[in-house]
């Protein structure tokens, strides 16, 4: 594929990963064979859409070390979260509670949060970070700590949290710990028995597979005890005129149609992503393009350990470099990222921001590092 | 597509390096802030007006140059015109602005024509608007 007649280097697949062919046929598939509407009709179409959504819940649970029933499908990290809030927290979380989030969340493991918050007449303490982007675990205060929920990677800074260390916290002071997943399915192994949290969630579109489909795991126990979300088909048990009876889990959790087509996608992410190691395939690209910003005179947020590079260049703003980039054929993300707060703790206004993906190379780091020196010609 | 690099007409380049009238305005009479939350810009247009006329405006925030120097144009430009003036001029950039980019660039826009590479790039014309939306917002006030 060419842009502005340049080869693409494709460095957002932080915002969205592009997707293989693998997953491309599987969703079509999805619309002409598997196309019944699954767990409700009987016929053949039918039975097909529902061997799909209930093979890809055991691919997953595989994927994230869980089982099957603790597999929700949503439409995103984003559902997945806001799931939590609206069921889990609002049934759990009590006026003077503690919700604990850190200044690393993406907003849709923040806002959630604040939502709740506001309702419940809870506290939300904001954790500290370091000045590589790490968070600060000595200053984290657990005290009423009721939720603890934190990106496993951060979408700017691209450091890792320790998982497992904020679980044992979080458990010690009867608190669950949510995680935000997106951005580290597809670059980390992801065992959600040794990571020791209590929810897990992620996008399949991080992952190469489609927009609008999502997981959220949860520890069986503490599904077990959730009231639902939504309400609708496919949720139920028994239905009164007035008051109704809820499926167990994870039926409980998916009102409605699911999202065969992106289901079908996402299975085939997860098969396709078994064949390769995405950490230590990747690590050279990461370093490539640490070395091109700095070449550059950039100044990179935080210390980043994969996934992610943000950066400022002085004097030119985050957008001019994106369009720019963009006209060299280079992908890239500016703005906030949907990380204001993490932003303002690096007292940046905005940033740019490169990502990698299984498909980026040395070729792609190179036209990278062409694309900052013409961006330095355009601004000197 | 265009190449990007029409978007960075030197005069755009030159304002954005040294805007005019940029900083605060202790006389101010009118003001207004406008962000865009896609991107987390923000710009605010201070005026002075005196018997419906601009007699000083300035401008502070954070953007990308596209923004700035649209801000440095349009406070230059503001000073010494009518409230109604301003108001139509507003008008006229922004549906410039959001013309088909091979559209004629209409009459007595002055350096405000530096903006016509921004047509070809949907996502940026938001970011030459940013100060005339403040401007017509300040107009407001006072």
């Amino acid at each position: 594929m060419r842009v502005h007649g340049h080869r693409l280097a494709y460095l957002d697949s932080a915002a969205t990963a592009l997707r293989p062919r693998a997953v491309i046929d599987a969703m079509t598939r999805a619309c002409t064979h598997d196309a019944g509407n699954p767990s409700r009709s009987v016929h053949a179409l039918a039975e097909a859409a529902t061997e799909v959504v209930e093979t890809t819940r055991r691919e997953v649970a595989r994927f994230l070390g869980g089982v099957p029933d603790e597999i929700i499908f949503t439409s995103g990290t984003t559902a997945s979260l806001n799931l939590v809030a609206q069921t889990w927290a609002r049934a759990n979380v009590a006026r003077n509670d503690v919700v604990i989030v850190s200044e690393l969340e993406h907003h849709s493991n923040l806002v959630p949060w604040q939502m709740i918050c506001a309702e419940k007449g809870a506290e939300l303490r904001i954790a500290p970070i370091d000045d590589t982007g790490h968070l600060d675990l000595a200053r984290i205060s657990f005290d009423r700590a009721r939720l603890v929920a934190i990106a496993h990677v951060s979408n700017v800074a691209g450091t890792i949290s320790p998982i497992a260390e904020l679980a044992r916290r979080a458990h010690a002071v009867g608190a669950v710990l949510v995680v935000d997943g997106a951005q580290a399915v597809a670059h980390l192994p992801i065992d959600v028995a040794s990571l020791g949290c209590d929810f897990y969630a992620f996008s399949a579109h991080k992952l190469y597979g489609p927009t609008g489909t999502g997981i959220l795991w949860g520890r069986a126990s503490i599904l077990d005890a959730m009231p639902p979300w939504q309400g609708g088909g496919g949720m139920i048990a028994t239905v009164g005129d007035t008051t109704s009876t809820y499926r167990e889990v994870p039926a409980r959790f998916e009102a409605g149609t699911p999202n065969v087509i992106g289901i079908a996608g996402l299975g085939a992410a997860i098969r396709f992503t078994s064949t390769f190691d995405a950490h230590a395939d990747q690590a050279r690209a990461h370093a490539g393009l640490v070395a091109a910003i700095c070449a550059a005179g950039g100044r990179i947020l935080g210390e980043p350990e994969l996934a992610v590079v943000a950066f400022e260049l002085p004097r030119v703003h985050p957008h001019d470099i994106a369009t720019l980039a963009d006209g060299e054929g280079v992908a890239l993300r500016s703005g906030h990222h949907c990380a204001a707060p993490l932003h303002r703790r690096f007292a940046a206004l905005a940033s740019s921001r490169v990502s990698i993906g299984c498909y980026t190379g040395d070729d792609d780091v190179a036209q990278f590092a062409d694309a900052l020196q013409k961006i330095r010609e355009v601004f000197p | 597509m265009t190449d990007p690099r029409a978007l960075y007409h030197a005069t755009i380049v030159a304002h954005d390096r040294e805007p005019h009238h940029h900083g605060p305005l202790r006389a101010a009479t009118n003001e207004a802030t406008i962000d865009n939350p896609l991107c987390g810009d923000q710009v605010t247009i201070r005026l002075q007006i005196v018997d419906a006329t601009i007699v000083a405006a300035a401008f502070e925030g954070r953007g990308c140059s596209l923004s700035r120097a649209a801000a440095s144009m349009l406070t230059e430009r503001a000073i010494g015109s009518t409230i109604e003036e301003m108001r139509a001029f507003a008008t006229r950039v922004e549906q410039f602005v959001h013309s088909e980019p091979d559209a004629a660039i209409p009459h007595a826009l002055g350096e405000l024509e530096a903006l016509a590479g921004v047509r070809a790039f949907k996502s940026r014309r938001v970011c030459a608007c940013l100060p005339f939306r403040a401007l017509v917002a300040a107009l407001e006030t006072g």
